[in-house]
């Protein structure tokens, strides 16, 4: 049996202030089933199965839901789907009179996008103008327990290359729980997927990169 | 959540995410008499999808048309429960398609022995079968009908006195007497594949069901999406066939 | 049967053998629906309920959402085989008003504000009934809603209380439901000591009703923890396969 890598509290019980905690009588009560790990001093709590609340800066991959007049509506596994303006795709002008915006991203097409506006979570602006962020072409989407997307990326992306490099597929995870990931071969997918889901299962053990890796070169 | 691309690049390479063949099912696990007030029930588990039928028994007026006989009735649920695009609501047409077809391999295999439950003129045993989806990974005719089948076999019939059921009391096990099974085929890149995921339902064009008696007897067929070859159906049966011999012994 | 033939009641010990405080066998099986957000059958002896939550997760059609908080929809539901006679597959009257009740006992356990304009499925479904469906539902759909990361208050716990001859027990079966004088559902949240559902038939005095509350609240204490230690045991269980 593996061991936890922190103490879990359930809904209901007393904890020290944290993210998931609510003040009744001067006691702090937790709201989640979290997971609560002292490192370095300090004490994180980690819910062990969420919603994804999106916050300016993340990295997320979305699915077109939407095409609308001035942009697209996005699903990227939250509460409301966010919006991409045109402006965030373009950077020349369009005259949106005139263009099918399906012609420059479909319904379903997949992209890579930051989140550069959250209004109290009902309005979700998203871009794919800079860096990076584009349009995704090919493979396709997996969901996971956002919650989980962390301990799947790694420290210093060590945990993503690690399953990249051994199922020879190109991931890009979203930290809102959508990975999105190709390859030409569907048996290096399987291997890539199956990866991922042993890790979402279990995130909470320590010693993850080691049980990864016998899990890989089992399979 | 899979996207529907990935499961679609899988199977066209001749793969499934689970790593299991094209003609291999999932562990199937059957557990019988598990409702007590039922008169019959049974959980089946087919992967992630999950079945439970339970089977009661009834007092019925029989059909005009076959005074001295027992009455079969099948409903199927699909509660939201199941899955996230079950909506709340009377059945709908995949619903009542399913039911209907468990209705159909239960009446034309005479598995239930319906003339052994007449009980006085105008009076006969109702023998009611529900089917109640619980988890929804596809493949739910093939689950539903081992389902079906299994509480079938263990329902046992309640005594009759003074114009009432007794019912903790029972004269005997409901007559029966086939275990027939449906085998779902579908169809891609002319491969045949059984035993689908939901993931799988949702890019697989051609569909097809086959419900075989015991003794090989062809009792009921559905195409229920798509279309097939004029001279692919012989090969399809003896697919079907096969494979429900195995299936059958989970029974 | 006839109300004279039932006895209730024998040598202080109820129809099923039980003390007038004991709680029957409770049954936890947590993530049976995986699909879903959060899953889980629970059962208090013969009677078995399964939930499912869905979401939190964007609702539409427009038009039906909250702009600052969640919208809860529950549905409470029995199967056709669950009951004696059997049931008519569908919702009926009774089953659209536990629907209500268990959803204002839902709304008054989480922090719906945390997800405006979205929708927090719950459904349960009674596959097997001795009493107490709407109990056992309840504390289904906490678990469910616990899995599924709900910021909630507490873990809800449920039980029921009723009069036999002239004792008052806990966790009522079918027959003592059938046969007793007076019958208590009660929700309770422990960490704010707040009571988020409630409903009573029958006939009983002030000081039985009120004995009955606090006998319910002790012995929801034993549906807390089981409802405690199953998540616990789920959640530390190594999922390697």
């Amino acid at each position: 049996m593996a061991e936890l890598y922190g103490k879990i509290v359930l809904p209901g019980e007393e904890v020290e202030k944290n993210e998931f905690s609510y003040k009744f009588n001067d006691r702090f009560i937790s709201k989640k089933v979290s997971l609560i790990s002292k490192n370095e001093e300090k004490t994180k709590a980690i819910s062990l199965s969420s919603t994804y609340y999106p916050e300016v800066g993340d990295n997320v991959i979305g699915i077109v839901r939407e095409v609308e007049a001035a942009g697209w509506l996005v699903d990227i596994n939250s509460i409301n789907y966010a919006f991409l303006p045109i402006a965030e795709v373009v950077r020349e002008f369009i005259d949106i009179y005139r263009t099918d915006l399906s012609k420059t991203i479909n319904i379903n097409e997949v992209i890579y996008a930051k989140v550069i506006n959250v209004i109290n979570y009902k309005i979700i602006q998203i871009s794919i103008k800079n860096g990076n962020f584009k349009k995704l072409n090919g493979g396709g989407v997996i969901s996971v327990n956002p919650a989980k997307v962390a301990r799947i990326i790694g420290k210093n992306m060590s945990m993503m290359k690690l399953i990249s490099e051994k199922t020879n597929c190109e991931i890009i995870a979203g930290k809102n729980g959508y990975i999105w990931i190709k390859s030409k071969k569907a048996e290096n997918m399987i291997k890539a997927i199956n990866a991922i889901k042993f890790i979402e299962k279990n995130s909470h053990f320590k010693g993850l990169t080691e049980m990864v890796i016998k899990y890989l070169e089992e399979k | 959540m899979i996207d529907e691309r990935i499961v679609l690049q899988l199977l066209k390479e001749g793969k499934r995410l689970d790593n299991r063949s094209f003609l291999e099912y999932r562990k199937i696990e059957i557990e019988k008499d598990i409702i007590p007030k039922a008169e019959g029930s049974a959980s089946v588990k087919l992967g992630n999808t999950l079945v439970i039928a339970g089977v009661k028994v009834e007092l019925a007026q029989p059909f005009p048309d076959t005074p001295n006989e027992g009455i079969l009735v099948v409903n199927a649920e699909f509660p939201p429960i199941a899955h996230p695009t079950f909506e709340p609501g009377p059945p709908n047409e995949y619903a009542i398609e399913l039911a209907r077809l468990v209705d159909r391999i239960i009446r034309e295999s005479k598995m239930i022995e319906l003339d052994k439950l007449f009980i006085e003129d105008g009076k006969v045993y109702g023998i009611f079968v529900d089917i109640h989806i619980i988890s929804n990974d596809g493949n739910l005719l093939d689950a539903s009908t081992l389902a079906s089948i299994a509480a079938l076999h263990s329902t046992k019939i309640p005594k009759y006195e003074n114009n009432s059921l007794i019912r903790n009391e029972f004269i005997g096990n409901l007559p029966v007497r086939y275990k027939p099974t449906y085998v779902t085929i579908g169809k891609i890149n002319d491969s045949y594949i059984l035993d689908l995921t939901y993931d799988e339902e949702q890019v697989i064009n051609d569909l097809i069901a086959f419900g075989i008696r015991d003794d090989e007897k062809i009792v009921a067929v559905q195409k229920l999406r798509g279309k097939f070859k004029f001279n692919e159906i012989e090969k399809l049966l003896d697919l079907a066939i096969d494979k429900s011999k195995e299936i059958r012994k989970y029974l | 049967m006839k109300k004279e033939n039932i006895k209730l009641l024998e040598n202080g010990k109820r129809s099923d053998g039980r003390n007038l405080d004991e709680i029957r066998n409770i049954n936890i099986e947590l993530g049976i629906i995986p699909i879903a957000n959060g899953s889980a059958k629970f059962s208090f002896g013969n009677t078995v309920a399964i939930a499912a939550v869905y979401g939190a997760r964007s609702l539409q059609p427009k038009f039906l959402q909250e702009d600052e908080k969640a919208v809860v929809r529950v549905r409470y539901n029995m199967a056709p085989f669950s009951t004696d006679t059997r049931k008519n597959p569908g919702i009926d009257r009774r089953s659209i008003e536990l629907s209500k009740v268990l959803r204002d006992a839902i709304e008054n356990s989480i922090f719906l504000e945390e997800y405006p304009r979205a929708v927090i499925d719950c459904y349960a479904e009674v596959i097997s009934s001795d009493g107490s469906t709407r109990i056992t539902s309840l504390n289904a759909i906490s678990l469910a809603l616990a899995l599924a990361g709900i910021s909630m208050k507490d873990l809800i716990v449920g039980l029921t209380a009723g009069k036999i001859e002239d004792k008052i027990v806990v966790d009522l079966n079918q027959l003592e439901d059938n046969y007793g004088s007076a019958d208590i559902s009660f929700g309770y949240l422990f960490a704010t000591d707040e009571i988020v559902l409630l409903q009573m038939d029958g006939e009983l005095k002030k000081e039985e009703f009120l004995y009955a509350l606090s006998l319910l609240k002790e012995k929801a204490k034993v549906v807390y923890e089981k409802q405690k230690e199953a998540l616990r045991n789920y959640l530390e269980k190594e999922k390697y396969d």
